[in-house]
């Protein structure tokens, strides 16, 4: 009956919910496939168990292939799993999601784990199908852009076991000594072409994504199309759209490179010459600032002539000037110039005149002034009014007595007459007097 | 000075680059010393030789890594992309 049932049921294909999944401390795997009516109990061994390309959890659709075989013991069947894939894209996604959310909390993806990709590796490893599109874009576009040394790493990329060999690759490289024969690549690129979520898979699982995330060496995803991001980008220090794109991450172009580094030593080599020309510039320009030998000479020639010709011609202007001054002063000498002055001398001489009436008239008229002066002294004489009658009286001292009371208290008066002297005694007192006669020019102010 | 830096051969090509990036830098600034400038020329030219001489060995080696029955990598052979 065993027989019977294995036989016949050699190979099925079922599809159900999982439940009731549970891990034996063997590695076996138990779980149940229920669907809306039925149940059955399966298991998968080990090996299988191992290779599966998800965690297995209650709920999950799935599709089981494998054969029936019964268990005499307990008078039940159950299916012997063999493969397992999870059913569906819908389930898929939310399996890859569910994965994503707990490796993310885990920091797996965090962007302070991503490490700058060497500027330019001296080994790369490439993990990826040794056939096919990507490897031949991968090796043709670094060949273009930087030819380098690259190490392949052949695996499988889909399908059962795909994941395992992309993780141990991945491991595998950073697992090379560092001097070992083997060179130890400085960066790697895991690739894969484009494909369906159901192809992809194996770079959405946890061992890979897990071995990218601990990577020694720096790494660059390049899975499937743009459009298609799996666990495995999330997990890389650089993500590539196409695997051609991951190559140009990869290297710089020598070219480039090649001008940058020409154009430094060109620069370089300027710079170094610089001092030098510059310095040969500020020497020429002072050299041809230096006047020229000849040119020495010359100037002070030049002077020399020019002193010469003042010299000769200071001489000739000196006796040319001295004879013109020579002239001039002759000229001045001349006979007729000295007789005019004479000339005009004697004209002046002559028209002074010593008149003697000069002297005459005025001495006329000195006289004529004297004359009148006299006439006028004839009338103011003293003795000028005796001749009309009048008497002069003086004391006996011969001083004109000219008031009364004096002539009473005199002894004797003496009166003056035109023509002389009688003494006279005051009637009361009588006393001899005396005249004396009296010189006109003394009585005259007493008379004016 | 500049001299104390690292060794040259030790170098990436990125590192030595970028180093004789700085180099030009001074010397075009003008104001290294002429002895200086000698010495910093020189260094460049070293700087450029290592450079250059990376571009040069610049070739592609294309190999496979022959994986023993372990997973480890016990070896390459060339490879030939099919």
């Amino acid at each position: 009956m065993k027989r019977t049932v294995e036989d016949r049921f050699g190979f099925v294909r079922l599809r159900g919910e999982l439940s009731g999944v549970k891990r034996a401390a063997s590695g076996h795997l138990y779980c149940s496939l229920k669907d809306e009516g039925a149940v059955i109990d399966g298991v998968m061994w080990r090996g299988g168990a191992q290779r599966l390309g998800f965690v297995p959890e209650d709920g999950i659709e799935v599709v089981a292939t494998g054969k029936l075989t019964t268990y005499p013991g307990r008078s039940k069947y159950q299916i012997v799993i063999e493969a397992m894939e999870v059913a569906g894209e819908g389930a898929l996604l939310a399996l890859l999601e569910k994965t994503r959310r707990r490796l993310e909390a885990e920091g797996l993806f965090a962007a302070e784990r991503k490490r700058r990709l060497p500027f330019l590796p001296r080994t790369i490893g490439v993990i990826t199908s040794p056939t096919g599109a990507v490897i031949r874009d991968i090796l043709h576009r670094l060949a273009d852009r930087f030819p380098s040394q690259v190490l392949v790493w052949p695996v499988l990329v889909q399908g059962q076991g795909a994941a395992e060999q992309v993780a141990n690759a991945v491991v595998g490289f950073g697992a090379l000594p560092e001097n070992g024969p083997i060179p130890r690549p400085d960066l790697l690129i895991v690739a894969r072409g484009g494909g369906s979520i159901e192809d992809l898979w194996s770079f959405n699982e946890e061992i890979v994504v897990r071995a990218i995330a601990a990577s020694p060496i720096p790494v660059i995803s390049a899975v499937g199309h743009e459009t298609d991001t799996t666990l495995a980008d999330y997990a890389a220090d650089r993500r590539a759209p196409t695997p051609t794109a991951a190559a140009e991450m990869a290297v710089p172009v020598l070219r480039d490179l090649a001008t940058t580094l020409d154009e430094f030593g060109l620069r370089q080599r300027k710079c170094a010459l610089r001092p030098v020309q510059l310095g040969r510039e500020r020497l020429e320009a002072r050299l041809a600032r230096m006047p020229r030998p000849e040119a020495l000479a010359t100037q002070p020639a030049q002077r020399l002539d020019d002193l010469g010709e003042r010299l000769r011609r200071g001489l000739a202007d000196r006796a040319a000037q001295a004879k013109d001054r020579l002239q001039g002063d002759s000229a001045r000498l001349s006979a007729p110039l000295l007789m005019s002055r004479i000339d005009r001398s004697r004209d002046r001489l002559g028209a002074v005149r010593l008149q003697p009436a000069l002297l005459t008239r005025p001495l006329a008229d000195g006289r004529q002034r004297l004359a009148s002066i006299f006439r006028l002294a004839e009338h103011l004489h003293p003795e000028r009014p005796l001749q009309r009658g009048y008497v002069m009286v003086m004391d006996a001292q011969g001083v004109a007595v000219t008031d009364a009371a004096h002539a009473r208290k005199e002894a004797s008066l003496s009166l003056k007459f035109r023509d002389g002297m009688v003494d006279v005694v005051p009637a009361s007192t009588p006393r001899p007097s005396r005249t004396k006669p009296v010189s006109s020019s003394s009585e005259q102010p007493k008379l004016l | 000075m500049e001299e104390q830096g690292p060794e040259i051969g030790a170098m990436s090509f990125e590192e030595a680059l970028r180093a004789l990036e700085d180099v030009v830098r001074r010397l075009e600034t003008g104001d290294v010393p002429l002895e200086e400038s000698i010495s910093l020329y020189e260094r460049g030219e070293q700087l450029r030789r290592h450079c250059q001489a990376r571009l040069d060995a610049a070739q592609a080696r294309i190999e496979k890594i022959v994986a023993g029955p372990d997973g480890k990598a016990t070896g390459t052979v060339p490879f030939d992309a099919g």
